[in-house]
């Protein structure tokens, strides 16, 4: 009998946790006193979206910053609800993403879990995850009197066409344009051919970590790519992201040859739709493993490498266009049902679970259209997880609890 | 083990508790009582009191399950099993031709769509909202400083009033407005069991129905939410008499199987 209670689960357990996890904590606190500190060793801090292309700024020597990783930061701290209350106190209204009110909060109080991020010196916002970032970054450039530059991705319902790719690779080179007025300096492109080569084997390598989960019984889970997906969003094109998933990639394997699995006694596997919530991954993570239930993959964290096909890494630059524009929430659902089921044959997934998050609206419109086609193309079971990423007012443990206990009996029955 | 096998389900909802207990297949009772604020003590009492007037010795149970929202509080139970799969048993325990149980307990409401063995394939529920819900239905009984038992037939005769609203509180506020511009009780009525019946027939058709349906839970007992839902869902639907404990019914059950 599964253990209900989820006390005898040891993914905590000294030989299931993953070892590169303090090499990665390392990594990340170097990185956000270099960002605090820029100003005092003469380095220019911009903050960009999850989604936009850092590698131009990594050439740039400009130190990038993630609002949205600080974001999921503040979830996994728990600290969600009162930045969010806080935002909304200035004004904002509860509906609006809890990433940017997290985040528009922590600039006005420097709270949060680093006491606020460094100050930008400008901006870069890319549409390629949502509309919101648009008017957040204006918000956040009001606030600073910063520049903002703006990289306009149009939606790909089919296939990019010629002159949509065009489009935007004019503003690629738009955005070289700014970031040398910002820096006072020209783009050295030997660099940047450089960062998109080191780029191109970071998301390689993530892909191939990701992998890893088609073994049964898997090393990894998706609840431990969330944390390790850290440095392919904030440090893609640098040699210390490649050496870090390098290393993680070399563990994986060495779990894989030990049978070392990050559920003992794996049964079920199970794919995850949509950003996590990140102040609840343990409490779900232990949920479904006294299920002996595996949440082998994710769109979410598959996301950035998911666009490798599409990218060449000697012509990174020309590449972009369409490497940017096709990221997974900037797709069709017809795109996006192809994807699941290559993700679902992929990994030997036996069900779906889908976090229909109320912040990220266009990763959770149409979830229940994607929920239907799954069940009926693909004929496995679904779940809909109704909660926030970051606002922990969305989380209801009892009705989440019943919800994930009865699918799991469907499953298994 | 005694034999022939005697089971007993348990279900705590977040206004009744309910028991039923088996042998070998055939109900030997049920029971209902007001959960109140301990869901363990309300699952030993409401088992003890089956027991006691059924005449049986608590030792002479070979198997509990407990389900509902305090499944988990019944420490006794040999197993917690959630009332989606419990509602789809007990329903085709009753009746093996059902496909789709709607169920309407006091603070969710469900829609389970059953294969032809009765295993569950795929159920949807309300979410942090009671819209829909029995507590809906007591919250404007109040409203309308009616016995809830009442309304069900009461609202029978009557042509539904529009509330447009789906929230609890601000439709609350909507049937004070109607009582106010002097609408009568019966159309008020009418109107709130089809607001509660558009609810359930969306999450209905979000699964897809398959006939025939049979509705359980405590307001199934209610008429008149019973005919706006089949009004709704343009199909009849089948009420038995185990509705309100049909999740302790599948609990019991499945204890047989265990």
């Amino acid at each position: 009998m599964s253990d209900v209670n989820g006390k005898n689960i040891d993914s905590g357990k000294d030989n299931h946790r993953i070892k590169s996890v303090s090499r990665m904590k390392e990594i990340l606190t170097g990185y956000y006193i270099d960002a605090k500190t820029a100003r005092e060793n003469g380095k220019k801090v911009a903050w960009i979206t999850s989604g936009g292309p850092v590698e131009p700024l990594i050439a740039m020597d400009v130190i990038p910053v993630y609002p949205e990783n600080h974001g999921a930061m503040v979830g996994a701290s728990k600290m969600g609800v009162d930045l969010c209350q806080k935002a909304e106190e200035m004004g904002y209204s509860s509906d609006l993403c809890s990433y940017a009110r997290a985040d528009i909060a922590c600039a006005v109080t420097q709270g949060g879990p680093i006491g606020g991020l460094p100050e930008p010196d400008f901006l870069v916002c890319c549409n390629n995850i949502c509309g919101t970032v648009l008017k957040w970054y204006e918000v956040v450039a009001r606030h600073y009197h910063v520049p903002l530059f703006i990289l306009d991705t149009p939606f790909i319902h089919r296939e990019m066409k010629k002159e949509a790719q065009q489009y935007v690779m004019d503003q690629i080179y738009e955005y070289i344009e700014f970031l040398e007025k910002q820096c006072g300096r020209k783009m050295d492109y030997d660099r940047m051919n450089e960062v998109g080569v080191l780029a191109v084997e970071g998301l390689r390598l993530w892909q191939a970590v990701l992998d890893t989960a088609t073994h049964k019984p898997s090393p990894i889970s998706a609840f431990d790519a969330f944390f390790h997906l850290g440095l392919i969003v904030t440090l893609r094109g640098t040699q210390v992201t490649v050496d870090y998933y390098k290393g993680l990639l070399d563990e994986m394997n060495e779990r894989i040859s030990n049978n070392i699995a990050m559920v003992p006694g794996e049964k079920y596997r199970l794919l995850w739709d949509n950003l996590p919530i990140w102040y609840r991954t343990r409490w779900l993570s232990d949920k479904f493993a006294s299920h002996n239930a595996c949440l082998v993959a994710d769109t979410y964290t598959s996301a950035w490498s998911g666009v490798l096909p599409l990218i060449d890494e000697n012509r990174f630059l020309e590449t972009m266009s369409l490497s940017y524009s096709n990221v997974y929430i900037n797709i069709s659902h017809d795109m996006m049902i192809n994807k699941l089921r290559e993700m679902i044959e992929k990994y030997d997934a036996d069900g779906l679970v889908m976090h229909s998050n109320r912040s990220c609206k266009p990763y959770s419109l149409g979830q229940y259209d994607l929920q239907k086609m799954v069940m009926d193309q693909l004929k496995i079971p679904t779940l809909i997880i109704e909660a926030d990423m970051v606002d922990e007012r969305h989380f209801a443990e009892s009705q989440i609890e019943t919800r994930i206990d009865a699918f799991m009996e469907t499953l298994k029955s | 083990m005694s034999d022939p096998k005697i089971t007993a389900g348990i279900d705590i909802g977040s206004i009744t508790a309910k028991a039923v207990v088996m042998r070998d297949g055939n109900i030997l009772g049920t029971r209902v009582r007001f959960t109140g604020y301990n869901a363990k003590k309300a699952g030993q009492d409401v088992l003890d009191g089956l027991l006691s007037e059924i005449g049986l010795m608590p030792n002479e149970v070979a198997t509990v399950v407990s389900t509902g929202y305090g499944r988990n509080a019944v420490d006794f139970a040999d197993k917690a099993i959630t009332e989606i799969t419990c509602h789809g048993a007990g329903a085709w325990f009753i009746n093996p031709e059902i496909r789709f149980v709607i169920d309407v307990g006091g603070q969710d409401s469900k829609v389970i769509r059953l294969d032809n063995n009765g295993k569950v394939v795929d159920f949807a529920m309300n979410d942090k909202c009671a819209a829909g819900t029995g507590r809906f239905l007591e919250v404007m009984a109040r409203a309308l400083e009616m016995d809830l038992e009442a309304f069900g037939d009461l609202s029978l005769a009557g042509t539904p009033a529009k509330i447009s609203s789906i929230c609890t509180v601000f439709a609350e506020s909507e049937v004070v407005s109607l009582i106010a511009k002097g609408e009568t009780r019966e159309n008020i009525i009418a109107g709130i069991h089809e607001s509660v019946a558009s609810r359930i027939s969306a999450m209905a058709r979000r699964i897809g129905i398959v006939l025939p349906i049979m509705m359980t839970g405590g307001v199934a007992k209610n008429k008149g939410i019973l005919q706006a839902m089949e009004k709704k869902l343009g199909a009849p639907i089948v009420v038995s008499g185990y509705a309100q404990v049909n999740g302790a019914l599948g609990a019991a059950i499945l204890a047989g199987r265990m």
